[in-house]
């Protein structure tokens, strides 16, 4: 059954541009896509690491930056790839060294202010950043000489982007890696008394978690073709939490769920409801008070439970031959 | 370990300790709550670092070995408050404690669910403690003496050359107290043991030699008879 759902859901998003109708909508579909990937690499860490991050989007924007400056450097696509990846993997080695120096609030507080840092830097740095301006690239790659400039090449280049970052997530829940960062979140001290290097594990779970938020930044860049302050913005990292909170952290579908739900209601509500943002808080509010483990799980829990209601009872057994009086 | 000192500000936990444990003893540490037993633990196994003073484990210096390193060298531990995966089942545990000392870890590509060898080493180790039939339920689904059986799998499983047992039968029924007592017993003799314990009556018949500590001092170790009869024993602890 659940094969089955899956390979029908993998079916139904490789088409997409075929049945969506319309570019606007296949824009929203890449869109979703990104926001997904930026959400699972989100996800390592708050889900499975157990350690809230408020400065993600300082390391998709750092991402998106070198990008940008790269490309308007006349650097091909594949040196442009590797070198904002390189340059977000540098940036989330910093972010780790620093922010797992706290532990609980204190890791919460040291990421919001290194995203704070990168945002400021995107703001007044000019020189590097463009300021409030932003930086605009023209062009997108061509891997394979296939042209991404349409709207459905695009999505589907960034669907298979999309395949890959959960292919990862699925590989790295289920290995020994996994179990070990899962450990360090639900006992660290013990993790450490089996020997465990639990800085160690937190920092590489960091690395891997900044690598799939770079790989957004980097979709993102090519997808808008500009780059500006408000993408490191604190509102941005708290928007990501958000998608994996409300979908439901420390599991695969969780956070894509999120995303969904995030970017359509940003999107598509915000075109007919000039105030979104409150019904995207009171959607927010509905999931933490009925389902206040995410979307994902909580209505598998309310599926089970409806399914056991359903399940015909057991006829009461009949009383013993002589029992029953008092 | 050589005049070991710690103190959190002014309050002094441990002072001038010097403990010497040969291998394969069987070294009971008792004394009244706040005596800084399970501060000497913490600062044996690093979780806690010494103001002063050197520990050294079978002839090498350990004092400023990362604590987490200290587990590859031979030490193992149970806490006095039991420290699981409650949300994973026994096996779950048991392999989480053999995948520790091992390079396989660092792995992330490997199916953990598919590594046979560790999947058996860990039905062997829950074998030992006699819960290998209980080795796909929840931890949270057992009782607390299964538990204390599983936390000493655990140590067990990293393979120790010296297995500090911090207060095992705290909380037990007496049945519970009989299994872990049996377990406890049955672990051979190349493994040392050092057992905090309040219990006197399962306690005393497993200690060979016993320290006694007191505001953070060695008052009184010697011999079972000995220390038993030390009037300062009786003092601080027997209450006489």
């Amino acid at each position: 059954m659940k094969r089955v759902v899956v390979a029908a859901a993998l079916a139904s998003l490789a088409t997409a541009p075929l049945w969506v109708g319309g570019t606007y909508y296949v824009n929203i579909a890449s869109q979703i896509l990104i926001a997904a990937i930026f959400a699972l690499g989100i996800n390592v860490l708050v889900g499975y690491a157990g350690l809230v991050t408020l400065g993600h989007a300082g390391l998709f924007g750092i991402a998106a930056y070198a990008g940008a400056r790269l490309m308007n450097h006349g650097h091909g696509h594949v040196v442009v790839a590797a070198g904002a990846l390189a340059v977000t993997l540098v940036g989330a080695a910093v972010f780790a060294a620093l922010a797992l120096r706290g532990e609980g609030l204190g890791f919460v507080m040291i990421t919001v202010a290194l995203g704070q840092i990168v945002w400021g830097v995107a703001y007044r740095w000019i020189s590097i950043t463009n300021g409030d301006n932003g930086i605009s690239v023209s062009g997108r790659p061509s891997p394979l000489g296939l042209s991404l400039a349409s709207p459905a090449n695009f999505y589907w280049a960034t669907f298979v982007v999309f395949l890959a970052a959960v292919a990862s997530m699925a590989i790295f829940v289920a290995s020994p890696f996994g179990a070990s960062v899962r450990g360090t979140r639900d006992q660290p001290r013990r993790m450490n008394a089996l020997g465990y290097h639990v800085w160690m594990i937190r920092f590489l779970a960091f690395l891997f978690s900044g690598f799939w938020s770079g790989v957004a930044g980097l979709l993102y860049i090519y997808y808008n073709q500009f780059v500006g302050p408000q993408v490191v913005a604190l509102t941005a990292s708290a928007e990501a939490l958000l998608m994996v909170i409300s979908g439901g952290a420390a599991t695969l579908l969780g956070p894509i769920a999120g995303a969904m739900l995030v970017v359509i209601v940003k999107n598509v509500a915000s075109a007919y409801i000039e105030r979104w943002n409150f019904v995207l808080g009171a959607i927010f509010v509905a999931i933490v008070v009925f389902m206040p483990e995410g979307l994902v799980p909580g209505t598998v829990r309310r599926w089970r439970g409806a399914m056991a209601a359903l399940r015909p009872r057991a006829a009461p057994a009949a009383p013993a031959p002589g029992g029953g009086g008092r | 370990m050589r005049n070991l000192d710690k103190s959190f500000g002014g309050l002094c936990v441990t002072a001038a300790v010097s403990l010497s444990v040969e291998p394969g003893e069987r070294r009971l540490i008792i004394g009244p709550n706040g005596a800084g037993k399970t501060t000497l633990f913490n600062l044996i196994t690093g979780e806690l670092s010494p103001d002063r003073g050197a520990i050294t484990l079978f002839d090498r210096d350990i004092t400023r070995v990362p604590s987490h390193r200290r587990f590859h060298l031979g030490i193992a531990r149970t806490y006095q408050i039991i420290t699981l995966f409650q949300g994973e089942t026994l096996l779950r545990n048991v392999t989480l404690s053999l995948l520790g000392l091992s390079r396989l870890r660092w792995n992330p590509f490997v199916r953990l669910g598919r590594q046979e060898g560790l999947l058996a080493r860990a039905h062997e180790t829950l074998a030992r403690v006699a819960l290998d039939h209980l080795a796909e339920r929840p931890l949270a689904q057992t009782s607390y003496g299964e538990r204390r059986r599983v936390e000493i799998a655990m140590a067990l499983a990293q393979n120790p050359r010296i297995l500090l047992l911090d207060e095992p039968f705290a909380g037990l029924s007496i049945e519970e107290r009989r299994d872990v007592r049996r377990l406890v017993t049955g672990i051979p003799r190349d493994v040392t043991i050092v057992m905090i314990e309040h219990d006197m009556d399962v306690a005393l018949d497993f200690a060979e030699r016993i320290t006694v500590l007191h505001f953070g001092e060695v008052v009184v170790e010697g011999t079972r008879a000995e220390v038993v009869a030390h009037p300062r024993t009786k003092e601080i602890y027997l209450g006489e």
